[in-house]
């Protein structure tokens, strides 16, 4: 990838120049005196996936929407690509454009169809082109939001929950769709979820945010294809739901009683 | 089974646990159940509501019927004719009328009318909808403006129009740009103004030109309240031409009423009162069409 960066401090440039996508020094967020990102520093790897853990309200779709340059109230140091996409929690779809019109949504230039029919390929949609959005379901819908992010061929993939509204079975299809074209783009992701297991099937590394802070940055070592019967996984998982505060003898974990694996 | 009896349903449930002992097992607490048949078949596979045969012909036989009615109160001399023509003299003047040319004439003259007065008014309507609409200070300069000017009566402004415009067709027109513009403006002002700010998100992530979120996003949002306000537009561009041609009006259908009145000719007045609710259908008819040809996105279309 190259780096079009325009004036970076010498820390940013020693990183992103060789071969960095996101560089974040102090990232501070405020609502009404409430601090609610404490200072979070972050770096993310061209073609890296990082998941990003967090309970509900601690701040996730705060740090998404500073790195998807939508929120200007934050300070701190901040370079992400240019290109970069979103996929939010609801599929965003116009529900006055058809399908392939969403997909190439902002796209310009004479091959914006085609690529937005073979991004609709990918996502396993094809032929659905001229379908209204009111008729897709939960899980075809957020298909069609997530080939409009890759027909952007972005350098950031920001995903902010994009399966939580999505039943079980739908989601695991979604994990292996994503795993796939992660692999094909190789874009660098920021995977925003509440959920232990999904982070540790899709991500290389896995931070967790506690209290406004990064509390927990971890590889995922295991081994491919990740089953959650693997007593790694296993390992990994109660530490990251012990770093959550959510204590497995009582409460339980997430989906440990989910008895389909990715393959 | 198709159950609809009390009686049956109760014989059914029986059966059914004669023939499966786990459920003649259960105990039996209150009382049998009770089944429905759910209707079935009556949408098509998108769900909107199948037009039932019957439907529009009822609808033809209703009115068909108050015709009657009429003819009928006519002929036994409860409606005398110099009050209300019967149905059927208001046919043969409507021939009459049609073959002598002086309908059309007057349909002509108000036709122009109404279409011009809807030519002015309705963009300009949309575009301080759209200025409002899209920009803070558009809003503060315009909305205030118009939301105060909306409750003046229009046909209280028809004596400044004549003062200002003289007597001729520009008045006329005038009245009925101006009275255009409101239901245009209010419902397509109202239209964007609730339209969902994550869009506006979508349009910033996606990097959308300023132009590019009025096409793709602001416009299309704002089209179905533009064609509500259109119907609404139609309906007051029709009254009030009604009311300016009667006023003071040298063609049109107005002054054929205006004039039959003086020599009491009901049938001409009502001949003339078929035609201007003919037209109302005929327009309304048309921008319903307009919106099930552009607004098939809508769920539940
Ligand atoms: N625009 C806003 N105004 C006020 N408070 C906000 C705003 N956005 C987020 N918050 C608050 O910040 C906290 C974190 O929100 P969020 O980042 O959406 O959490 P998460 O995505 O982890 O569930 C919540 O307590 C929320 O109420
Ligand atoms: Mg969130």
């Amino acid at each position: 990838m190259s780096v079009g960066i325009v004036t970076a401090t010498e820390p940013a440039m020693e990183f992103l120049a060789p071969s960095g996508a996101v560089w974040v020094r102090d990232l501070r967020r405020s609502f009404a005196d409430r601090e609610i990102v404490r200072g979070v520093d972050l770096r993310i790897a061209p073609g890296e996936f990082v998941a990003l853990l967090g309970r509900s309200g601690s701040g996730k779709t705060t740090i998404l929407r500073a790195l998807a340059g939508l929120d200007g109230g934050v300070t701190g140091e901040l370079y992400v690509p240019e290109r970069r996409s979103v996929v939010f929690q609801d599929p965003r779809l116009l529900p006055w454009a058809d399908v392939l019109g969403n997909v190439i949504l902002g796209t310009q230039g004479s091959a914006a169809a085609a690529r937005g029919a073979e991004a609709l390929d990918e996502v396993g949609l094809a032929g659905h082109e001229s379908d209204w959005p009111k008729t897709l379901s939960g899980g075809e819908a957020q298909r069609v939001a997530l080939a409009r992010a890759l027909v952007r061929e972005p350098h950031l993939l920001l995903l902010d929950e994009p399966f939580g509204a999505l039943d079980a079975l739908t989601r695991i299809r979604m994990h292996s769709l994503v795993v796939k074209l992660c692999e094909r783009h190789h874009p660098a992701v920021l995977f925003v979820t509440h959920d232990v297991d999904e982070a540790i099937l899709l991500a290389d590394r896995v931070l967790v945010l506690s209290e406004g802070q990064i509390s927990l940055d971890t590889a995922v070592e295991v081994a491919q294809p990740r089953l959650r019967s693997d007593h790694q996984f296993s390992a990994l998982r109660s530490t990251l739901l012990a770093e959550l505060g959510v204590d497995e003898s009582t409460e339980g974990s997430t989906h440990t009683g989910d008895p389909i694996q990715i393959q | 089974m198709t159950v609809v009896d009390t009686d049956r349903i109760v014989v059914a449930a029986t059966r059914s646990a004669e023939l499966n002992p786990d459920i003649a097992a259960l105990p039996l607490t209150g009382a049998a159940p009770v089944f429905v048949k759910l209707p079935s078949g009556v949408t098509d596979e998108l769900g909107g509501h199948r037009a039932r045969p019957g439907r529009g012909r009822q609808r033809l036989i209703g009115v068909a019927l108050l015709f009657v009615l009429w003819e009928a109160a006519s002929l036994l001399g409860w409606i005398k004719p110099q009050d209300l023509a019967p149905p059927t003299a208001v046919v043969t003047t409507g021939a009459h009328l049609l073959s002598n040319g002086a309908l059309l004439t007057a349909l002509w003259a108000s036709l122009q009318r109404v279409f011009w007065g809807l030519f002015v008014g309705v963009p300009l309507g949309a575009l301080l909808a759209l200025a409002a609409g899209l920009s803070r200070t558009g809003e503060n300069l315009i909305d205030g403006n118009v939301q105060m000017l909306r409750f003046v009566p229009i046909i209280g402004l028809e004596s400044l129009f004549v003062l200002w415009l003289g007597v001729g067709e520009t008045a006329k027109i005038a009245m009925i740009t101006l009275g255009v513009m409101f239901p245009i403006y209010v419902n397509t002002y109202a239209a964007i103004r609730s339209l969902d700010p994550r869009f506006g998100e979508l349009a910033d992530v996606l990097g959308l030109s300023q132009w590019a979120r009025i096409r793709r996003i602001v416009l299309p949002a704002a089209l179905p309240g533009f064609l509500v306000g259109l119907r609404m537009a139609m309906a007051v561009a029709w009254l009030l031409l009604v009311f300016a041609e009667q006023i003071n009006a040298s063609s049109g259908l107005g002054y054929l009423i205006v004039q039959a009145q003086t020599f009491f000719q009901s049938n001409v007045i009502v001949v003339c009162l078929v035609c201007y609710a003919v037209l109302g259908l005929l327009t309304d008819s048309l921008v319903r069409f307009i919106e099930r040809v552009t607004l098939r996105w809508q769920p539940g279309r």
